[in-house]
Order: structure tokens, then sequence, then C-alpha cells
């Protein structure tokens, strides 16, 4: 079986939502849709307060080349451009609309033909979807796309693990929307002028690895990996080394070894905005946790606000006393239920008060479990202790920047003690520096 | 909703803790301890709690005399002063394993900071101090029994120091257990019911105690009485604290490295001071000696194998 070095075996957790078929939201009366929802600049609003807009009406332009355009994704009237809770960057520009429940399809959404397009129109036309990692990072996938004239690229890789528990969303998108995922992948590798791709998915979805190699075996050149289950498979540069057996060097891209990774979501929703000509307005988020009445996998339009998604699962059972947006090994804890479903929100998870508890800190026995589970064969105790004492050089001495920020470490601590959260910190400081050195 | 609580992920924690760990190490000690009685009689047990009571007991009193949180619950004092116990013969008068608990607690972990942050292991760096102080009474072999009868260890008959060579029990003996040399060393079966624990538990890992074992068993028959490739490795093995300082002691956390490599490197250096004392040295037994000395390099080894990290090459290459 397919896996690497290191790694916790975390609980799943998956079994609330893995058998539930996607479910369409309802749209909600009012979406908030940020400016920024991807790695790289904020967009430059195109509508105004009073504005009427469309279903998949442009509303935010891409400023400069890392960026992606964001889209109305309900027809009504624009009610104000204002600073909303963000569920990755604290708070953000967002563009409010207040929706008219008629769905009216903007003008310029006009059905396309996969066939019949080059590598160049496809690549505008995923540009102008705005389309980004539907993994959580959302790195706007045009840019992905466009890899720098040196780098030869021979191997596309989707990225279908899901390791992160709770989450399913991936799961459900690949037993239900298989040729979405795989016509998706043929525009990638068309777009690159790769010839060789995998499709990488945890054995602990023996239907999903299933149904994909199904959907691939007329398909030249593609291949399904299943790969052993165990968190963090589906991080980049284990994967990569998982499927390839190559190792993307220290402060190096995926590019640089030849592959370029998408999600099965990303490949997936690359497909449908080429067929439909609908941009990306519109994501499928697990909704779970034991603090979620009914937990479900959503269809949701992308502004949806997490209550309302959480209100179509039931509401809250108790009082929730953690909500994740993404999963509980990488995902980001809210401070309010008005942060929008934006791009890159794979699952809403809510904990209740005896889950969300964080333990206290003890003082570290140098156990070396975080030697073990470190899959980047970092040594997370020494790190952090050198980020403890705010002796940043010594941090980055020991790799601090090569953290993949997994948690793993953290995970497995006896000592509970914050490993990968002072790591983060260190890195944080080491970058600020980085960057006060280039002026 | 002001309620909810906002941190940093992960946001999900491992069932793991530090006070587990330590209870894990005390019932893989147990059966040793059992067999200690059955071997050595009543008197064995009064040993273990007094030292017991008194690692427990110094470790709150240190705290609490310098106003640190009391952490007695955490079991590692336990674990402590049954390690000590474990390392003193069976005749020893009851004051010497308070001293030595004391020693261990107050000397070698609390005054350097605690759990996590003693150089040496405590119970072994208190044995050698107790060795040093008291070398007759912490040497007192007696054959259990009506007669009593002061007896040589099966490592010192080897040698040729004292007894000789017909006294020397079978390897089966001293494999089930026999009345011979420290406390916690009677049994090997036992210990190794217990060492099987830890490992399947993950509290130790196979490397320290493998090369540790590995490299005496080795060295000891390639040095060998009659010339080379003439020793009996195998009863080495079970021969004195091997197996009881390869598995519960050289595995100490804080005192040995952390590195998989360096890990490796503590149990070949165990190894080879233990054979060398074994086969050179003016005294019989060499484990405790030897992890002391690999205590000490534990910071260098540490530096010096950091593990080759994911991607380590230099970009473009």
């Amino acid at each position: 079986m397919l896996t690497f070095k290191g790694g916790v075996h975390a609980p799943h957790r998956k079994q609330d939502t893995r058998n539930k078929a996607v479910e369409y939201m309802q749209a909600p009366k009012m979406v908030s849709i940020p400016l920024q929802q991807h790695i790289g600049v904020a967009c430059q609003p195109l509508v105004k307060a009073g504005d009427a807009v469309k279903l998949g009406q442009k509303i935010g332009e891409a400023r400069g080349f890392v960026g992606a355009p964001v889209h109305a994704s309900v027809s009504g009237v624009v009610k104000a451009i204002k600073q909303v809770p963000h569920p990755s960057m604290g708070s953000g520009l967002a563009v409010i609309i207040e929706n008219d429940g008629k769905d009216e399809f903007d003008d310029s959404i006009k059905p396309g033909d996969i066939g019949s397009m080059d590598a160049e129109q496809l690549k505008e036309l995923i540009l102008e979807a705005g389309i980004v990692g539907m993994g959580g990072a959302a790195f706007p996938t045009h840019v992905k796309l466009s890899p720098p004239k040196d780098k030869s690229i021979d191997t596309v890789i989707l990225n279908g693990a899901e390791c992160e528990p709770y989450l399913t969303a991936d799961h459900r998108l690949m037993l239900e929307a298989s040729h979405d995922v795989v016509d998706g992948l043929k525009v990638i590798m068309k777009v690159l002028g790769v010839e060789r791709a995998y499709i990488a998915i945890e054995d602990n979805k023996p239907d999903a690895v299933q149904v994909m190699a199904d959907a691939v075996k007329s398909v030249q050149g593609v291949e399904v990996k299943r790969l052993k289950t165990k968190y963090p498979q589906g991080a980049e540069k284990q994967l990569i080394y998982v499927v390839t057996g190559r190792q993307v060097p220290s402060g190096g891209l995926p590019m640089d070894v030849g592959v370029i990774v998408c999600n099965v979501g990303t490949s997936a929703a690359i497909a449908r905005a080429i067929k439909t000509g609908m941009p990306l307005i519109e994501r499928i988020v697990t909704v779970t946790g034991s603090g979620v009445a009914e937990p479900k996998n959503l269809m949701v339009r992308i502004g949806t606000s997490f209550m309302d998604a959480i209100q179509a699962c039931g509401g809250f059972v108790g009082q929730p006393a953690k909500v994740i947006s993404g999963g509980p090994m990488m995902g980001i804890g809210q401070y309010s239920l008005d942060v929008p479903v934006i791009k890159g929100t794979s699952g809403i998870v809510v904990l209740t008060r005896e889950e969300a508890e964080v333990p206290e800190a003890e003082p570290c026995i140098r156990c070396a479990k975080c030697v073990e589970a470190c899959p980047m064969r970092l040594v997370p105790l020494l790190i952090s202790a050198y980020a403890l004492k705010e002796d940043y050089d010594n941090s980055e001495k020991f790799h601090a920047m090569d953290c993949i920020e997994c948690g793993c470490c953290s995970y497995t601590c006896p000592a509970k003690r914050p490993l990968v959260q002072s790591i983060r910190v260190a890195k944080r400081m080491i970058t600020a520096r980085r960057r006060r050195a280039a002026r | 909703m002001n309620s909810l609580i906002v941190s940093s992920s992960p946001h999900i924690y491992s069932k793991e803790s530090i006070s587990r760990i330590m209870l894990d190490v005390v019932l893989a000690l147990i059966p040793a301890a059992v067999a200690a009685v059955y071997f050595f009689g009543g008197r064995v047990a009064i040993i273990i709690a007094v030292s017991v009571l008194a690692a427990v007991g110094t470790e709150a009193v240190v705290q609490k005399l310098m106003k640190k949180p009391v952490t007695i619950r955490d079991w590692s004092a336990v674990v402590t002063g049954i390690l000590l116990a474990f390392n003193l013969p069976q005749a020893v008068p009851l004051w010497l394993p308070i001293v030595g608990s004391v020693i261990a607690i107050a000397l070698v972990k609390q005054a350097f900071g605690g759990l996590g942050h003693n150089f040496m292991n405590p119970a072994l760096a208190a044995r050698a101090i107790l060795l040093a102080a008291w070398p007759v009474h912490m040497t007192a072999w007696f054959k259990a029994g009506a007669d009593a009868v002061s007896t040589a260890t099966p490592l010192a008959i080897l040698k040729g120091i004292e007894g000789s060579l017909d006294q020397l029990p079978s390897l089966w003996e001293i494999f089930i257990g026999s009345p011979w040399g420290c406390i916690g060393e009677t049994s090997n079966l036992a210990l190794l019911v217990g060492a099987v624990y830890l490992l399947y538990r993950r509290v130790i890992n196979w490397r320290i105690p493998f090369a540790f074992i590995g490299t005496v068993a080795f060295l000891t028959w390639l040095i060998g009485p009659q010339g080379l490739f003439t020793g009996n490795g195998i009863y080495h093995i079970f021969s004195g604290g091997l197996i009881l300082g390869a598995f519960f002691m050289a595995t100490d956390y804080s005192s040995s490295p952390v590195t998989p490599i360096g890990q490796i490197i503590m149990g070949i250096g165990c190894g080879i001071l233990t054979s060398i004392i074994r086969i050179y040295g003016g005294y019989p037994e060499g484990v405790s000696y030897s992890i002391l000395l690999m205590n000490i390099a534990t910071p260098l080894i540490d530096r010096y194998t950091m593990p080759r990290i994911y991607g380590e090459v230099k970009p473009g290459v």
C-alpha cells in the first residue's frame, strides 16, 4: 500500500456523512461574497450598492496575475460593499447581495464544449470562471496551470485523498460526479500538455476508488492510486512522494519536480464551468460534527453564511463550542457564525464543549513522538522550544520553514504542547524578517 | 455566540498523556516486581513501597518548597521509585531506598528543572551515588531462604572475581528467574513481558533496547575468555541488569536522544560501554554506568544526528 513515513492515525469520524448524497441547499436570502477568496491580491469590485446583479455575473475583477475574479452566486440587488467577518482572514471586504429568488442567468453564461477548445482558450475560461484550488488553500488555478517555460511538467495528480477527519465532500463528489472529475482532469492535462495523470484516493473510500477507476478505464494515461489511510496523506508534498517517488526540494514547488497537484473538487469545478458556462458560484461543503443536528454534504452558494448552512442541517445540538472552517487538523476556528462559505470552504465542523476544550500544556518530556509523527522529518520539539524563546534564528536553522503545518506533532503530543502553533508563529516571524531584509 | 472557542489548529488531540505513559511504565514493571517478591520474599515489597513513597513524597515536598505546581499525579515519581528499588540488593537497610529516592528526585530530577529536564536517569544516578557512598550495603547479595548465605552474582562468577564456575546458574534459571543480583533483575521473563507491553503501547520503540542488547551480545561473544568468538553472548544478555537497563532505563525520555539515528547510537554506545566494563573493567556489571555515560552524551548525539528532512536537496539539482 502506498504511504509515507510519519503521520498520525487520527479518528476518521466520516461515518455521519459518508453515505449521504450531496443535497442542494436553497440559496439564502442574503449572501456576502468576499472580494478575496484566494492567495494573492483582493479583487476590484465591479458593482456598487444598489446595482442589480444576475446569477454568474462578474462582481469582482482580479488584480494582478495571482488572483481570480468573483461572481454573483444569486440574482438580486447589491445592498452594500463592506467589511465582514472572513473565514480565513479575520475580516475582509465583501459584496452583500440580497437574493431575489429568481436565479436569473447573466447574459455571459454560455455552455461550452471542451473538445472544441484549445489550451489557451481553456486556460482563459478557467481564469474567467474564477476557479481556485478547492482543497482549502484556494490558489488561483489558472496560475497553477501556467508554469514558467523552464519547468517541464510531466505528471498531474488529482488529490482525492481527503485525509482530514470528518470531511466527505470530495468523497461524495467522486461518487456522484466522477465524469466531471475526469473531464476536468482532461482539461488540466490538455492545458499543461501532460500525458500522465494519477487520481490519488485513501483506501478508506473503496467505493470512490472503484467508481473513479471505472471512470478512467477508457482514458489514456490516467490511473487511480489507492493510498493507505493516514493523515496527512493528502498533503501536497507527501502525496507527490507517495505517487511518484519524487521529493519536492526544500523551499521549492511541485513544479520543480515536474508535478502539478489539483484537488478533485477543482477538477470538477473546471469541467462544470466549461460545460455549463457558469463560473464558480457554489461548492460542496460537509457540515458535520457532534454539534450539528443532521450532518450533511451540502451544495452551497458561495457567500452563504455558516449559520444559514448549519440551519439547513437542522441547526445545532446544544450550545456550539467551536466552529471550524475546514477539517479539525488544519481548519480555522471561527469567532463568528456570520462568516460566509468561500471557494475554499471544504467543511464546517461544529464541536461540542467537551471535544473543543483546549488541553493544558505540560512540560515536554522529550518522548520524541512528534519526531516520529512529522511527515517532513523535522524535530518539532526543538523548533518549538526555540520559537517559544523567540529565538527565530535557531528555529529557522532547524528547518521551521519546511513545516507544512499539518498538526501531527501537536495532535500526538502527550504533553499537549503547542508545537505546530509555536512553529507557525516562528514561520510568520521569519517570513516577515525575510521581507524586511529584501527591502 | 460570543462563547465560541477560537484556537489555532489542530482542533483535536490524541488521547495520549504523560500520566498514561508513566502509568504504562508502572504497569510494565509490575510483573518483574511480582517475580522479585516470589524469588526474594516479602521484604522486597517493603523496599519497593518505601522507595516509591519516598520518591513521591520528595517530589511533593520539593515542588511545594519551590512554589511549583505539585505534579505527583503524573506517576513519574512512582516510576523513579520502582526503578531505584529495582537497582538495590534485597538485603539493603530500609533507610537506603529513602536516601536514594531523595537523591533521585530532589537532586537529579527537580534541581535540573523537573520532568523532562533531568540529564541523567534519576534512579541510575542515585544508584551510582549510593554505590559510592555505601558500597557494602549496595553489594550485599544474599541468596534468599532460611540459610541466607552470601552469594556471588553470575557475572562476578563468570568473570572469576568471586565463586567458582560450577556455582553458575543455568541460562534457563536466569531467564525464568532466580534470587541473584538486584531486586529488579530477578526474572528476565517478567521484565520481557513488561517490555513487550511497552513496545505494544508504543511507549518505547525498538531502537535503543535492540541496539543495546544486540551490541552486548555481539561483543561479549566476539571477545570471549578463550579468544575471539568464544564468549557466551546469550548468557550475557540475561545476566545482570541488561534487560532491565535496556528496556526500562536507557529508554528514559529526557536523558536519551530524540532523533531516530541518535537512539540507535545511544543503544550501540551503551552496548559497547557495557561490554568493555564487563570484559575488561574491574567491576562485573556495566549496564548502569554505560547508560549514565551515554545520558551525558545525549545532547551531543542529538545535535549531530538531526534527520535529513523531506526535500533536503538544493533546489534545481
